[in-house]
Protein backbone atom coordinates (compact mmCIF):
# COMPACT_ATOMS: atom_id res chain seq x y z
CA UNK A 1 0.00 0.00 0.00
CA UNK A 2 1.15 3.72 -0.75
CA UNK A 3 1.75 5.34 2.60
CA UNK A 4 4.00 7.90 1.27
CA UNK A 5 1.67 10.66 1.18
CA UNK A 6 0.26 10.17 4.69
CA UNK A 7 -1.32 13.43 6.44
CA UNK A 8 -0.70 13.54 9.78
CA UNK A 9 -4.41 13.42 10.86
CA UNK A 10 -4.71 10.54 9.17
CA UNK A 11 -6.44 8.42 11.94
CA UNK A 12 -5.47 4.50 11.31
CA UNK A 13 -2.31 4.98 8.84
CA UNK A 14 -2.68 0.79 8.53
CA UNK A 15 -6.35 0.81 7.16
CA UNK A 16 -7.55 1.08 3.97
CA UNK A 17 -9.49 4.56 3.39
CA UNK A 18 -12.61 2.97 2.15
CA UNK A 19 -12.76 -1.47 2.82
CA UNK A 20 -15.98 -2.90 1.73
CA UNK A 21 -17.10 -6.48 2.73
CA UNK A 22 -19.36 -8.91 1.33
CA UNK A 23 -21.45 -6.37 0.72
CA UNK A 24 -25.00 -6.56 -1.23
CA UNK A 25 -27.17 -3.98 -1.98
CA UNK A 26 -30.71 -3.98 -3.71
CA UNK A 27 -33.85 -2.46 -5.04
CA UNK A 28 -37.35 -3.70 -4.28
CA UNK A 29 -35.21 -7.52 -3.05
CA UNK A 30 -33.56 -7.32 -6.70
CA UNK A 31 -30.09 -7.24 -6.22
CA UNK A 32 -28.30 -4.61 -7.87
CA UNK A 33 -24.39 -5.45 -6.34
CA UNK A 34 -23.50 -8.84 -5.05
CA UNK A 35 -21.14 -10.28 -3.13
CA UNK A 36 -18.27 -7.34 -3.10
CA UNK A 37 -15.30 -7.00 -1.81
CA UNK A 38 -13.15 -4.06 -1.94
CA UNK A 39 -9.80 -2.48 -0.64
CA UNK A 40 -8.92 0.58 -2.16
CA UNK A 41 -5.46 2.06 -1.66
CA UNK A 42 -4.77 5.26 -0.42
CA UNK A 43 -3.68 8.74 -1.70
CA UNK A 44 -4.43 7.80 -5.57
CA UNK A 45 -6.79 8.65 -8.08
CA UNK A 46 -9.47 5.65 -8.79
CA UNK A 47 -11.92 5.00 -11.72
CA UNK A 48 -15.18 2.54 -10.78
CA UNK A 49 -15.49 1.36 -14.33
CA UNK A 50 -18.38 -1.10 -15.95
CA UNK A 51 -21.34 -0.81 -17.90
CA UNK A 52 -24.65 0.82 -17.51
CA UNK A 53 -26.49 -0.62 -14.94
CA UNK A 54 -23.87 -2.18 -13.46
CA UNK A 55 -23.94 -0.71 -10.37
CA UNK A 56 -21.02 1.60 -10.36
CA UNK A 57 -23.45 4.79 -8.83
CA UNK A 58 -25.15 2.42 -6.39
CA UNK A 59 -21.70 1.44 -4.99
CA UNK A 60 -20.37 5.33 -3.71
CA UNK A 61 -23.65 5.58 -2.94
CA UNK A 62 -23.95 2.41 -0.29
CA UNK A 63 -19.85 3.44 0.58
CA UNK A 64 -21.57 6.93 1.73
CA UNK A 65 -24.25 5.42 3.43
CA UNK A 66 -26.79 6.62 1.50
CA UNK A 67 -28.51 3.41 0.09
CA UNK A 68 -29.15 1.04 3.26
CA UNK A 69 -27.09 -2.32 2.62
CA UNK A 70 -29.00 -5.40 2.53
CA UNK A 71 -25.36 -7.53 3.54
CA UNK A 72 -22.26 -6.32 4.38
CA UNK A 73 -20.17 -3.38 5.87
CA UNK A 74 -18.49 -0.85 4.72
CA UNK A 75 -15.33 0.47 6.55
CA UNK A 76 -13.14 4.08 6.29
CA UNK A 77 -9.65 4.25 7.56
CA UNK A 78 -10.94 1.08 9.81
CA UNK A 79 -13.92 1.77 11.77
CA UNK A 80 -17.43 2.15 10.61
CA UNK A 81 -18.45 5.50 8.41
CA UNK A 82 -21.06 7.11 11.28
CA UNK A 83 -17.48 7.83 13.61
CA UNK A 84 -15.66 8.91 10.18
CA UNK A 85 -18.35 10.79 8.22
CA UNK A 86 -15.87 13.86 8.30
CA UNK A 87 -13.19 11.87 6.45
CA UNK A 88 -15.16 11.45 3.14
CA UNK A 89 -16.74 13.75 0.73
CA UNK A 90 -19.12 12.86 -1.96
CA UNK A 91 -20.17 14.80 -5.01
CA UNK A 92 -23.29 13.71 -6.40
CA UNK A 93 -24.25 13.23 -10.70
CA UNK A 94 -24.86 17.03 -11.38
CA UNK A 95 -28.04 16.11 -13.23
CA UNK A 96 -28.92 14.63 -9.52
CA UNK A 97 -30.66 17.89 -8.16
CA UNK A 98 -33.01 20.93 -9.26
CA UNK A 99 -30.78 23.61 -10.92
CA UNK A 100 -33.82 26.04 -10.60
CA UNK A 101 -33.42 25.95 -7.32
CA UNK A 102 -33.54 29.41 -5.50
CA UNK A 103 -29.99 29.92 -4.61
CA UNK A 104 -26.43 30.86 -5.24
CA UNK A 105 -23.06 29.48 -6.00
CA UNK A 106 -21.65 30.31 -2.89
CA UNK A 107 -24.69 29.61 -0.62
CA UNK A 108 -24.25 25.65 -2.75
CA UNK A 109 -20.87 25.78 -1.60
CA UNK A 110 -21.24 26.38 1.97
CA UNK A 111 -24.04 23.88 1.73
CA UNK A 112 -20.35 21.37 2.06
CA UNK A 113 -19.63 23.25 5.74
CA UNK A 114 -22.76 21.94 6.91
CA UNK A 115 -21.41 18.56 8.62
CA UNK A 116 -19.25 20.12 10.75
CA UNK A 117 -22.07 22.78 11.86
CA UNK A 118 -23.92 22.00 14.97
CA UNK A 119 -27.62 21.10 14.85
CA UNK A 120 -28.96 24.89 14.85
CA UNK A 121 -25.53 26.49 13.64
CA UNK A 122 -25.15 28.74 11.20
CA UNK A 123 -22.48 28.54 8.73
CA UNK A 124 -20.13 31.61 10.29
CA UNK A 125 -17.26 33.53 9.00
CA UNK A 126 -14.39 30.59 8.58
CA UNK A 127 -17.06 28.66 7.05
CA UNK A 128 -17.53 31.50 4.80
CA UNK A 129 -13.86 32.04 3.52
CA UNK A 130 -13.20 28.22 3.50
CA UNK A 131 -16.35 28.24 0.55
CA UNK A 132 -14.47 31.65 -1.01
CA UNK A 133 -11.22 29.87 -1.46
CA UNK A 134 -12.65 26.38 -2.37
CA UNK A 135 -14.41 28.68 -4.88
CA UNK A 136 -11.44 30.21 -6.21
CA UNK A 137 -9.22 26.84 -6.50
CA UNK A 138 -11.81 25.70 -9.18
CA UNK A 139 -11.99 29.17 -10.90
CA UNK A 140 -15.44 30.56 -9.97
CA UNK A 141 -14.96 33.06 -7.46
CA UNK A 142 -16.31 35.61 -10.16
CA UNK A 143 -19.48 33.68 -10.11
CA UNK A 144 -20.07 33.66 -6.40
CA UNK A 145 -23.18 35.67 -5.74
CA UNK A 146 -24.42 34.37 -9.61
CA UNK A 147 -27.26 32.54 -9.39
CA UNK A 148 -27.28 28.30 -9.97
CA UNK A 149 -29.98 28.36 -12.89
CA UNK A 150 -27.15 30.87 -14.88
CA UNK A 151 -24.48 28.71 -14.99
CA UNK A 152 -23.66 26.29 -17.72
CA UNK A 153 -22.68 22.58 -17.31
CA UNK A 154 -18.89 22.65 -16.80
CA UNK A 155 -19.80 25.69 -13.54
CA UNK A 156 -22.63 23.78 -12.38
CA UNK A 157 -19.66 20.12 -12.10
CA UNK A 158 -17.16 23.26 -10.73
CA UNK A 159 -19.41 24.63 -8.05
CA UNK A 160 -19.82 20.95 -7.23
CA UNK A 161 -15.94 20.27 -6.71
CA UNK A 162 -15.60 23.27 -4.58
CA UNK A 163 -18.15 22.46 -2.37
CA UNK A 164 -16.77 18.90 -2.20
CA UNK A 165 -13.10 20.62 -1.29
CA UNK A 166 -15.21 22.52 1.46
CA UNK A 167 -16.00 19.65 3.27
CA UNK A 168 -11.75 19.09 3.75
CA UNK A 169 -12.04 15.34 3.63
CA UNK A 170 -9.38 12.85 2.90
CA UNK A 171 -11.63 10.68 0.14
CA UNK A 172 -13.54 12.12 -2.16
CA UNK A 173 -16.05 9.83 -3.85
CA UNK A 174 -17.36 11.38 -6.88
CA UNK A 175 -20.27 10.03 -9.51
CA UNK A 176 -19.25 11.11 -13.07
CA UNK A 177 -17.77 14.23 -12.32
CA UNK A 178 -16.34 14.04 -15.62
CA UNK A 179 -20.07 13.70 -17.25
CA UNK A 180 -21.09 16.18 -19.93
CA UNK A 181 -18.53 18.73 -19.28
CA UNK A 182 -16.36 20.71 -21.66
CA UNK A 183 -12.64 20.30 -22.66
CA UNK A 184 -11.63 23.60 -20.17
CA UNK A 185 -13.81 22.16 -16.89
CA UNK A 186 -12.19 18.57 -17.91
CA UNK A 187 -8.97 20.11 -17.45
CA UNK A 188 -9.86 22.24 -14.43
CA UNK A 189 -11.12 18.93 -12.50
CA UNK A 190 -8.17 16.76 -13.73
CA UNK A 191 -5.75 19.35 -12.61
CA UNK A 192 -7.69 19.27 -9.03
CA UNK A 193 -7.76 15.69 -8.55
CA UNK A 194 -3.56 15.65 -9.19
CA UNK A 195 -3.63 17.97 -7.14
CA UNK A 196 -5.96 15.98 -4.13
CA UNK A 197 -3.80 13.57 -4.57
CA UNK A 198 -0.54 15.44 -4.13
CA UNK A 199 -2.19 16.05 -1.02
CA UNK A 200 -2.27 12.49 0.26
CA UNK A 201 -5.46 12.35 -0.53
CA UNK A 202 -8.19 9.27 -2.06
CA UNK A 203 -10.69 10.54 -5.07
CA UNK A 204 -12.97 7.46 -6.57
CA UNK A 205 -14.72 8.79 -9.56
CA UNK A 206 -17.07 6.82 -11.24
CA UNK A 207 -15.91 7.36 -14.86
CA UNK A 208 -17.29 6.74 -18.24
CA UNK A 209 -14.28 7.73 -20.87
CA UNK A 210 -12.73 4.55 -21.34
CA UNK A 211 -9.52 6.17 -23.25
CA UNK A 212 -8.93 8.71 -21.05
CA UNK A 213 -8.49 5.95 -17.94
CA UNK A 214 -4.67 5.33 -18.35
CA UNK A 215 -3.95 8.86 -18.59
CA UNK A 216 -6.39 9.55 -15.72
CA UNK A 217 -6.29 7.18 -12.99
CA UNK A 218 -3.70 5.00 -10.83
CA UNK A 219 -5.72 2.40 -10.18
CA UNK A 220 -9.04 0.72 -11.71
CA UNK A 221 -11.95 -1.30 -10.36
CA UNK A 222 -14.30 -3.24 -12.79
CA UNK A 223 -17.59 -4.02 -11.76
CA UNK A 224 -21.00 -5.74 -13.02
CA UNK A 225 -22.94 -6.23 -10.43
CA UNK A 226 -19.90 -8.07 -9.03
CA UNK A 227 -16.72 -7.08 -8.55
CA UNK A 228 -14.51 -8.37 -12.03
CA UNK A 229 -11.13 -6.56 -10.92
CA UNK A 230 -9.39 -4.40 -8.75
CA UNK A 231 -5.88 -3.45 -9.42
CA UNK A 232 -3.59 -0.99 -10.82
CA UNK A 233 -4.60 0.42 -13.74
CA UNK A 234 -1.36 -0.89 -15.77
CA UNK A 235 -2.11 -4.57 -14.84
CA UNK A 236 -5.52 -3.94 -14.62
CA UNK A 237 -6.68 -2.22 -16.74
CA UNK A 238 -6.60 -4.90 -19.91
CA UNK A 239 -8.29 -5.63 -22.82
CA UNK A 240 -9.01 -9.35 -21.23
CA UNK A 241 -10.22 -7.82 -18.04
CA UNK A 242 -12.60 -5.26 -20.46
CA UNK A 243 -14.02 -8.05 -21.99
CA UNK A 244 -15.15 -10.04 -18.84
CA UNK A 245 -17.70 -7.47 -17.79
CA UNK A 246 -19.37 -7.45 -20.55
CA UNK A 247 -19.47 -10.90 -21.18
CA UNK A 248 -20.70 -12.04 -17.44
CA UNK A 249 -23.28 -10.48 -16.01
CA UNK B 1 -63.72 44.47 17.61
CA UNK B 2 -65.29 44.30 14.52
CA UNK B 3 -65.88 40.84 12.79
CA UNK B 4 -64.93 42.24 9.66
CA UNK B 5 -61.29 42.71 11.43
CA UNK B 6 -61.32 38.78 12.96
CA UNK B 7 -62.03 37.53 9.75
CA UNK B 8 -59.39 39.78 7.73
CA UNK B 9 -56.97 38.88 10.87
CA UNK B 10 -57.84 35.13 10.33
CA UNK B 11 -57.37 35.00 6.37
CA UNK B 12 -54.35 36.84 6.91
CA UNK B 13 -53.13 34.16 9.17
CA UNK B 14 -54.09 31.68 7.18
CA UNK B 15 -51.82 33.11 4.14
CA UNK B 16 -49.04 33.67 6.69
CA UNK B 17 -49.10 30.01 7.99
CA UNK B 18 -49.78 28.12 4.66
CA UNK B 19 -47.09 30.47 2.50
CA UNK B 20 -43.89 29.02 3.71
CA UNK B 21 -44.63 25.47 4.30
CA UNK B 22 -45.84 25.64 1.00
CA UNK B 23 -42.59 26.79 -0.72
CA UNK B 24 -40.79 23.29 0.87
CA UNK B 25 -43.69 21.67 -0.63
CA UNK B 26 -43.55 23.13 -3.83
CA UNK B 27 -39.43 23.18 -3.96
CA UNK B 28 -39.53 19.22 -2.83
CA UNK B 29 -43.00 18.82 -5.27
CA UNK B 30 -44.34 17.52 -2.51
CA UNK B 31 -47.03 19.96 -3.26
CA UNK B 32 -49.85 16.71 -4.14
CA UNK B 33 -48.47 15.54 -0.34
CA UNK B 34 -50.13 18.77 0.98
CA UNK B 35 -53.34 17.94 -0.75
CA UNK B 36 -53.64 14.04 0.14
CA UNK B 37 -53.00 15.60 4.03
CA UNK B 38 -55.43 17.88 3.98
CA UNK B 39 -57.91 15.49 2.67
CA UNK B 40 -56.83 12.73 4.79
CA UNK B 41 -57.20 14.68 8.34
CA UNK B 42 -60.59 14.54 7.89
CA UNK B 43 -61.36 11.53 9.62
CA UNK B 44 -58.79 12.14 12.51
CA UNK B 45 -60.73 15.84 13.36
CA UNK B 46 -63.70 13.95 13.09
CA UNK B 47 -63.22 11.30 15.73
CA UNK B 48 -61.44 13.93 17.37
CA UNK B 49 -65.14 15.91 17.62
CA UNK B 50 -66.78 12.32 18.50
CA UNK B 51 -64.38 11.52 21.29
CA UNK B 52 -64.48 14.81 23.53
CA UNK B 53 -67.86 16.22 22.35
CA UNK B 54 -66.56 19.79 21.72
CA UNK B 55 -64.54 21.36 19.16
CA UNK B 56 -61.09 21.43 21.35
CA UNK B 57 -58.09 22.47 18.69
CA UNK B 58 -55.70 20.35 20.86
CA UNK B 59 -57.66 17.44 20.68
CA UNK B 60 -58.33 17.80 16.85
CA UNK B 61 -54.36 18.72 16.23
CA UNK B 62 -53.44 15.42 18.03
CA UNK B 63 -56.60 13.51 15.52
CA UNK B 64 -55.38 15.45 12.68
CA UNK B 65 -51.61 14.58 13.39
CA UNK B 66 -51.81 10.97 14.25
CA UNK B 67 -53.71 10.61 10.70
CA UNK B 68 -51.40 12.62 9.01
CA UNK B 69 -48.58 10.64 9.97
CA UNK B 70 -50.66 7.17 9.13
CA UNK B 71 -51.12 9.21 5.43
CA UNK B 72 -47.32 9.18 5.18
CA UNK B 73 -47.10 5.39 6.51
CA UNK B 74 -49.97 4.00 5.03
CA UNK B 75 -48.59 5.90 1.84
CA UNK B 76 -45.31 4.06 2.24
CA UNK B 77 -46.71 0.31 2.57
CA UNK B 78 -48.70 0.72 -0.62
CA UNK B 79 -45.97 2.09 -2.41
CA UNK B 80 -43.31 -0.65 -1.02
CA UNK B 81 -45.39 -3.78 -0.18
CA UNK B 82 -47.90 -3.59 -3.52
CA UNK B 83 -45.07 -2.16 -5.89
CA UNK B 84 -47.29 0.76 -6.61
CA UNK B 85 -46.19 3.73 -7.97
CA UNK B 86 -45.75 6.60 -5.10
CA UNK B 87 -48.31 8.94 -7.05
CA UNK B 88 -50.90 6.28 -7.19
CA UNK B 89 -50.42 4.66 -3.69
CA UNK B 90 -50.97 8.48 -1.95
CA UNK B 91 -54.37 8.75 -4.47
CA UNK B 92 -55.30 5.39 -2.47
CA UNK B 93 -54.88 6.40 0.69
CA UNK B 94 -56.10 9.71 0.88
CA UNK B 95 -58.79 9.08 -1.14
CA UNK B 96 -59.72 5.99 0.87
CA UNK B 97 -59.13 8.30 4.44
CA UNK B 98 -61.29 11.62 3.22
CA UNK B 99 -64.04 8.83 2.23
CA UNK B 100 -64.31 7.63 5.82
CA UNK B 101 -64.25 11.51 7.29
CA UNK B 102 -67.08 12.08 4.82
CA UNK B 103 -69.12 9.01 5.96
CA UNK B 104 -68.46 10.03 9.71
CA UNK B 105 -69.43 13.75 9.29
CA UNK B 106 -72.49 12.33 7.27
CA UNK B 107 -73.44 9.40 9.82
CA UNK B 108 -72.99 11.70 12.74
CA UNK B 109 -74.28 15.03 11.78
CA UNK B 110 -76.78 15.11 14.74
CA UNK B 111 -73.79 15.36 17.14
CA UNK B 112 -70.94 16.70 15.25
CA UNK B 113 -71.07 20.73 14.42
CA UNK B 114 -69.58 19.95 11.22
CA UNK B 115 -71.14 19.49 7.71
CA UNK B 116 -69.97 18.91 4.51
CA UNK B 117 -69.92 22.09 3.19
CA UNK B 118 -67.79 23.56 6.11
CA UNK B 119 -65.43 20.63 5.42
CA UNK B 120 -65.10 21.72 1.59
CA UNK B 121 -64.94 25.20 1.47
CA UNK B 122 -64.31 25.90 5.31
CA UNK B 123 -66.60 28.83 7.73
CA UNK B 124 -64.32 31.94 7.30
CA UNK B 125 -67.49 34.37 7.78
CA UNK B 126 -68.65 33.01 11.06
CA UNK B 127 -65.01 32.81 12.76
CA UNK B 128 -66.37 35.47 15.50
CA UNK B 129 -68.90 32.56 16.48
CA UNK B 130 -66.46 30.51 18.18
CA UNK B 131 -64.70 32.35 20.81
CA UNK B 132 -62.19 31.34 23.27
CA UNK B 133 -62.39 32.56 26.52
CA UNK B 134 -60.17 32.38 29.40
CA UNK B 135 -62.44 32.88 32.87
CA UNK B 136 -65.16 35.50 31.61
CA UNK B 137 -62.62 37.26 29.20
CA UNK B 138 -63.81 36.98 25.65
CA UNK B 139 -60.18 36.67 23.94
CA UNK B 140 -61.75 36.22 20.37
CA UNK B 141 -61.81 34.04 17.83
CA UNK B 142 -60.41 30.58 18.21
CA UNK B 143 -59.37 29.99 14.99
CA UNK B 144 -56.92 33.05 15.44
CA UNK B 145 -55.63 31.76 18.05
CA UNK B 146 -55.23 28.57 16.51
CA UNK B 147 -53.51 29.91 13.42
CA UNK B 148 -51.38 32.15 15.52
CA UNK B 149 -49.88 29.16 17.25
CA UNK B 150 -49.22 27.73 13.72
CA UNK B 151 -47.10 30.69 12.47
CA UNK B 152 -45.34 30.55 15.52
CA UNK B 153 -44.68 27.41 15.38
CA UNK B 154 -43.78 27.26 11.47
CA UNK B 155 -41.56 30.28 11.94
CA UNK B 156 -39.77 28.90 15.12
CA UNK B 157 -39.61 25.40 13.01
CA UNK B 158 -38.28 26.97 9.88
CA UNK B 159 -35.35 29.34 11.78
CA UNK B 160 -34.48 26.61 13.74
CA UNK B 161 -34.03 23.84 10.85
CA UNK B 162 -33.60 26.03 7.96
CA UNK B 163 -30.30 25.02 6.31
CA UNK B 164 -31.28 21.15 7.56
CA UNK B 165 -34.56 21.85 5.46
CA UNK B 166 -32.68 23.74 2.50
CA UNK B 167 -30.03 21.00 2.02
CA UNK B 168 -33.03 18.05 2.05
CA UNK B 169 -34.77 19.95 -0.30
CA UNK B 170 -31.87 20.99 -2.78
CA UNK B 171 -29.85 17.95 -2.55
CA UNK B 172 -30.91 15.07 -0.49
CA UNK B 173 -28.36 12.72 -1.36
CA UNK B 174 -25.66 15.08 -0.52
CA UNK B 175 -27.74 15.68 2.92
CA UNK B 176 -27.50 11.92 3.77
CA UNK B 177 -23.54 11.50 2.72
CA UNK B 178 -23.21 14.28 5.43
CA UNK B 179 -25.02 12.20 7.77
CA UNK B 180 -28.12 14.43 8.35
CA UNK B 181 -31.09 12.10 8.85
CA UNK B 182 -33.70 13.35 5.63
CA UNK B 183 -35.92 10.79 6.73
CA UNK B 184 -36.95 12.77 10.00
CA UNK B 185 -36.62 16.07 8.50
CA UNK B 186 -39.13 14.65 5.58
CA UNK B 187 -41.78 13.62 8.38
CA UNK B 188 -40.92 16.57 10.53
CA UNK B 189 -42.23 18.78 7.33
CA UNK B 190 -45.19 16.52 6.86
CA UNK B 191 -46.39 16.92 10.54
CA UNK B 192 -45.72 20.56 10.33
CA UNK B 193 -48.15 20.22 7.11
CA UNK B 194 -50.79 18.59 9.24
CA UNK B 195 -50.76 20.49 11.21
CA UNK B 196 -51.00 23.66 8.96
CA UNK B 197 -53.84 22.09 6.82
CA UNK B 198 -55.42 21.18 10.37
CA UNK B 199 -55.26 24.96 11.78
CA UNK B 200 -56.45 26.48 7.89
CA UNK B 201 -59.16 23.76 7.54
CA UNK B 202 -61.86 25.45 9.56
CA UNK B 203 -61.52 28.84 8.03
CA UNK B 204 -60.69 28.12 4.41
CA UNK B 205 -61.49 24.18 3.88
CA UNK B 206 -59.94 21.24 3.14
CA UNK B 207 -59.63 22.05 -0.71
CA UNK B 208 -58.93 25.30 -0.62
CA UNK B 209 -56.21 24.84 1.92
CA UNK B 210 -54.27 23.71 -1.04
CA UNK B 211 -54.45 26.67 -2.99
CA UNK B 212 -53.10 28.60 0.03
CA UNK B 213 -50.27 25.90 0.65
CA UNK B 214 -49.62 25.92 -3.28
CA UNK B 215 -50.04 29.15 -5.23
CA UNK B 216 -48.70 32.14 -2.93
CA UNK B 217 -45.26 29.71 -2.74
CA UNK B 218 -45.25 29.37 -6.73
CA UNK B 219 -45.73 33.11 -7.32
CA UNK B 220 -43.15 33.93 -4.97
CA UNK B 221 -40.68 31.36 -6.50
CA UNK B 222 -41.68 33.37 -9.69
CA UNK B 223 -40.36 36.53 -7.98
CA UNK B 224 -37.06 35.85 -6.45
CA UNK B 225 -34.12 33.18 -6.20
CA UNK B 226 -33.59 33.54 -2.56
CA UNK B 227 -35.03 30.67 -0.45
CA UNK B 228 -34.50 33.19 2.24
CA UNK B 229 -36.60 35.84 0.58
CA UNK B 230 -39.20 33.38 -1.15
CA UNK B 231 -40.14 32.34 2.13
CA UNK B 232 -41.23 35.65 3.31
CA UNK B 233 -42.59 36.67 0.15
CA UNK B 234 -45.06 33.54 0.37
CA UNK B 235 -46.75 35.03 3.60
CA UNK B 236 -47.01 38.33 2.30
CA UNK B 237 -48.67 36.89 -1.07
CA UNK B 238 -50.40 34.19 1.09
CA UNK B 239 -52.04 37.10 3.45
CA UNK B 240 -52.63 39.60 0.55
CA UNK B 241 -54.53 36.78 -0.99
CA UNK B 242 -56.67 36.64 2.16
CA UNK B 243 -57.02 40.74 2.17
CA UNK B 244 -57.70 41.02 -1.52
CA UNK B 245 -60.40 37.86 -1.35
CA UNK B 246 -61.88 39.54 1.51
CA UNK B 247 -62.71 42.55 -0.69
CA UNK B 248 -63.65 40.56 -3.73
CA UNK B 249 -66.46 38.34 -1.87
CA UNK B 250 -67.63 41.60 -0.21
CA UNK B 251 -67.98 42.97 -4.07
CA UNK B 252 -69.59 39.95 -5.31
CA UNK B 253 -71.41 38.99 -2.39
CA UNK B 254 -69.73 35.01 -2.27
CA UNK B 255 -67.99 32.98 -0.33
CA UNK B 256 -64.56 34.09 0.99
CA UNK B 257 -62.54 31.22 1.03
CA UNK B 258 -63.36 31.16 -2.77
CA UNK B 259 -62.61 34.34 -3.36
CA UNK B 260 -59.45 34.12 -1.55
CA UNK B 261 -57.99 31.00 -3.50
CA UNK B 262 -58.83 33.21 -6.91
CA UNK B 263 -57.59 36.44 -5.67
CA UNK B 264 -53.90 33.58 -4.68
CA UNK B 265 -54.36 33.32 -8.44
CA UNK B 266 -54.78 36.38 -10.19
CA UNK B 267 -51.56 37.41 -7.83
CA UNK B 268 -50.09 34.49 -9.32
CA UNK B 269 -51.19 35.40 -12.97
CA UNK B 270 -49.65 39.01 -12.82
CA UNK B 271 -46.27 37.32 -11.24
CA UNK B 272 -46.26 35.32 -14.82
CA UNK B 273 -46.81 38.37 -16.59
CA UNK B 274 -44.23 40.40 -14.77
CA UNK B 275 -41.80 38.77 -13.22
CA UNK B 276 -38.61 40.66 -13.62
CA UNK B 277 -36.45 37.40 -14.96
CA UNK B 278 -38.97 35.36 -16.83
CA UNK B 279 -42.24 37.59 -17.14
CA UNK B 280 -44.09 37.00 -20.35
CA UNK B 281 -44.80 40.80 -20.59
CA UNK B 282 -41.64 41.80 -19.50
CA UNK B 283 -39.69 39.81 -22.08
CA UNK B 284 -42.30 40.94 -24.66
CA UNK B 285 -41.72 44.54 -23.53
CA UNK B 286 -38.23 44.20 -23.78
CA UNK B 287 -37.98 42.34 -27.39
CA UNK B 288 -40.01 45.41 -28.68
CA UNK B 289 -37.36 47.80 -27.20
CA UNK B 290 -34.75 46.01 -28.65
CA UNK B 291 -36.34 45.56 -32.16
CA UNK B 292 -37.09 49.13 -32.22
Amino acid sequence: MNTAHNEPQTPNLAASPVEVADLTVAYSRRPVLRDINLMLPEGQLIAIIGPNGAGKSTLLKAIMGILPLSTGEVKIFGKPLEEQRGLVAYVPQRGSVDWDFPTHVLDVVLMGRYGTLGLFQRPGKTDREIAWSCLSKVGMEEFARRQINQLSGGQQQRVFLARALAQEAEIYLMDEPFAGVDAATERAVIALLRELKSQGKTVVCVHHDLQTIPTYFDHVVLINMHLIANGPTTTTYTSENLRRPMGEA
Amino acid sequence: MSTTFWILLTACLTGIACGPIGCFLVLRRLVMMGDAISHAVLPGIVVGYLLTGVRDPFIMLAGALGVGIITAWLTGIVHHVGQVDEGASMGVVFTLLFAIGVILVSAYTGQVDLDADCVLYGEIAYVTWDTFQIGSTDMGPRAVWMLGGIVAMNVIFIVMFYKQLKICAFDPELASSLGIPTGVFHYLLMTMTAMTVVAAFESVGAILVVAMLAVPAATAYLLTRHLWFMLILSAVIGCLSGLLGYGLAALFDSSISGAMAVAAGILFLLAILFSPHHGIAVLWARRLLHNR
